[in-house]
């Protein structure tokens, strides 16, 4: 009987214990966002008022309003959505059909392909950047979103063709092989047996992709110049050092920034999850 | 049955008919039909990594390129003056402080938060909603990150505020431009906003972990402490090891939060490596020396990819 009563009330002390954790993490991690939010809803004077007001006593959309009327920032909302989906496209693209080799097939210098694939992820951008500086501005693509597009598939590709032919190689070889002894192409075998069976494994690496892409901002520095070029992590810091008092704007601004991945995040949880596990684990 | 009894079942036109025909051109063409499948990937990483890193290989021997019309060859004297600038070794030093902190709180905070997920004293919904708070530092990107961070340590901001209430400080605190207290600082933030990828791991290592080794471990009597250290740990280790060195490797290059928070300042009290390569390109046009910088950071973090790949395919 004792030792029933004692374990019940170590349980509820355990219990207890990790709802104060839980709270404690939930505010270190949740704050800051919380914080953001409701900073981008009060006056600018009201966020240094001192001491600091937690809900805003004046509620107020004017630094939403401020971003949506203004075609500068706007811009950099277009151009990360063009460079984002553009680098997610292309990624696939490239992605599927090299994890399809590499799952399929056996060629010479396999063993080599998938080590370099596996390698490139340790090559440090900051060290990429400056032969890149020069090779951008040799093809003339220096000061556009193409050399956004082309520098971040570097770092989508690898990541892509990792998980991919992982997918792939859960397939079972029979599916594909039927199609190649009807008389198919391999081609034709990756589009219309491979593909629609991998499709979790595509919107995972799909929502991967556009998170890096949209979340980049070294290259995104140092590769374009024009405000017309900025995509929105560098735009932000723009307009950080320009208005560095109009911080319900910026708060704004960062929302708006996020929304993008949080959104994608929260509709594609299990995929990004398991994806990003899979990739970091297996990889 | 045993093995040798059973026909092996071969309906399909397998490699091993196909050897008695000619074998070498189908395997050529084989071959050749996964290059085309591949030629879009090879294309990518010929042009932008394979001829970069050779270029900054080249570049790191010569004297100021891009800026000088005919650079000349100098060996390795822009490592020799980058080795003897004290600027540079410090930031060697606050790299390496700026790298095991970063890892090794991203490990702690992500391995607790990830048992209390997995405490199994919690309902669904809680599990999952407590989930989604915690990975969110994780969907903010670095510039947003910086921007958040620096208007919650503002001088007149809310966390001065707080601690200030609380009497854990007598006056409001200069978090970024206190020499003393700035790394920290970026440790701080870098920590917030990296965790969440070690959580996610952990949890998943955590629910691949079998029940009964608990059950056995709980019959045995044995306390929380020695469940952690004798069952937890030993069975998180894989993903603990593979995580710690990709993050070990991530950090190393960590550049757009500690470059926004603090651009490498105040008195090069947060320069690490990758803002410190930086600067000698985009401010001091120097870019051999770059390079000369930004190839040593490539080789730290080769050498730790080494360890990392092996570590991989001996787990295979």
């Amino acid at each position: 009987m004792s030792t029933i009563a004692t374990r019940g009330r170590s349980q509820r002390a355990q219990k207890v214990g990790l709802w104060i954790g839980l709270s404690l993490g939930a505010l270190f991690a949740g704050f800051p966002a919380l914080w953001m939010l409701l900073s981008s809803i009060k006056p600018n004077t009201e966020i240094f008022q001192y001491p600091p007001t937690f809900l805003p006593e004046t509620f107020t959309m004017d630094a939403y309003a401020g971003i949506l009327s203004s075609g500068e920032k706007l811009r950099f909302f277009a151009n990360s959505y063009t460079v984002a989906l553009a680098v997610v496209a292309l990624t696939l693209f490239a992605g599927i059909m090299a994890g399809y080799a590499l799952s399929r097939f056996q060629f010479p210098f396999k063993g080599l392909v998938n080590t370099v694939v596996i390698s490139v992820q340790a090559v440090p951008p900051i060290t990429l950047l400056i032969p890149y500086f020069g090779l951008v501005v040799w093809l003339k693509l220096y000061d556009t979103l193409w050399a956004l597009i082309l520098t971040y598939m570097v770092a989508t590709i690898p990541y892509a063709i990792l998980m991919m032919t992982g997918y792939f190689n859960t397939i079972p070889k029979e599916l594909d092989e039927a199609v190649k002894v009807d008389g198919g192409s391999s081609l034709r075998a990756l589009w219309q047996v491979l593909v629609p069976a991998a499709r979790p494994g595509i919107v995972s690496v799909g929502a991967y992709t556009f998170m890096v892409a949209w979340n980049e901002f070294l290259f995104a520095l140092s590769l374009t110049q024009s405000r017309s070029n900025r995509t929105v992590p560098v735009g932000i810091q723009l307009l950080m050092g320009e208005h560095s008092f109009q911080w319900s704007e910026m708060m704004a601004m960062s929302v708006l920034g996020s929304v993008p991945v949080l959104v994608l995040f929260l509709f594609f949880q299990r995929q990004f999850v398991s994806g990003m596990t899979a990739g970091a684990v297996k990889a | 049955m045993s093995a040798t009894t059973t026909r092996p079942h071969t309906p399909l036109p397998t490699p091993e008919r196909s050897r008695t025909g000619p074998r070498s051109r189908r395997w050529w063409r084989s071959g050749l039909t996964a290059y085309g499948y591949l030629s879009p990937t090879l294309l990518v990483m010929l042009v932008m990594m394979a001829v970069p890193v050779v270029m900054v290989f080249a570049y790191s021997t010569l004297s100021n390129v891009i800026m000088v019309r005919d650079p000349e060859f100098v060996g390795l004297d822009n490592y020799a003056t980058l080795l003897g600038d004290p600027i540079f070794r410090k930031a060697l030093g606050q790299t390496g402080i700026f790298t095991v902190t970063s890892v090794v709180l991203h490990l702690v905070l992500g391995l607790t938060f990830a048992m209390m997920l997995n405490s199994g004293l919690l309902p669904r919904v809680a599990s999952a909603l407590f989930r989604v708070v915690f990975i969110l530092p994780w969907v903010f990107t670095a510039s947003i990150v910086v921007i958040l961070w620096q208007l919650l340590l503002n001088p007149n901001g809310v966390i001065n505020y707080v601690l200030q209430t609380l009497n854990l400080i007598s006056t409001r605190v200069e978090w970024f431009s206190n020499p003393a207290l700035a790394l920290g600082t970026v440790i701080f933030i870098n920590v917030w906003a990296g965790y969440p990828f070690f959580m996610i791991s952990l949890l998943a290592g955590l629910q691949g972990i079998p029940s009964d080794l608990y059950e056995a471990a709980a019959i045995d009597g044995a306390g929380w402490r020695h469940r952690f250290f004798s069952i937890t740990i030993p069975q998180l280790m894989p993903i603990i090891l593979a995580m710690a060195m990709l993050d070990f490797i991530w950090n190393l290059q960590q550049f757009p939060i500690i470059f926004l928070a603090t651009g490498g300042g105040p008195l090069n009290a947060t320069e690490t490596v990758a803002t410190y390569t930086y600067n000698l390109a985009f401010s001091k046009r120097q870019f051999s020396m770059a390079s000369a910088s930004g190839v040593v950071l490539f080789l730290i973090s080769a050498i730790v990819a080494l360890f990392y790949v092996r570590h991989q395919k001996a787990r295979d």
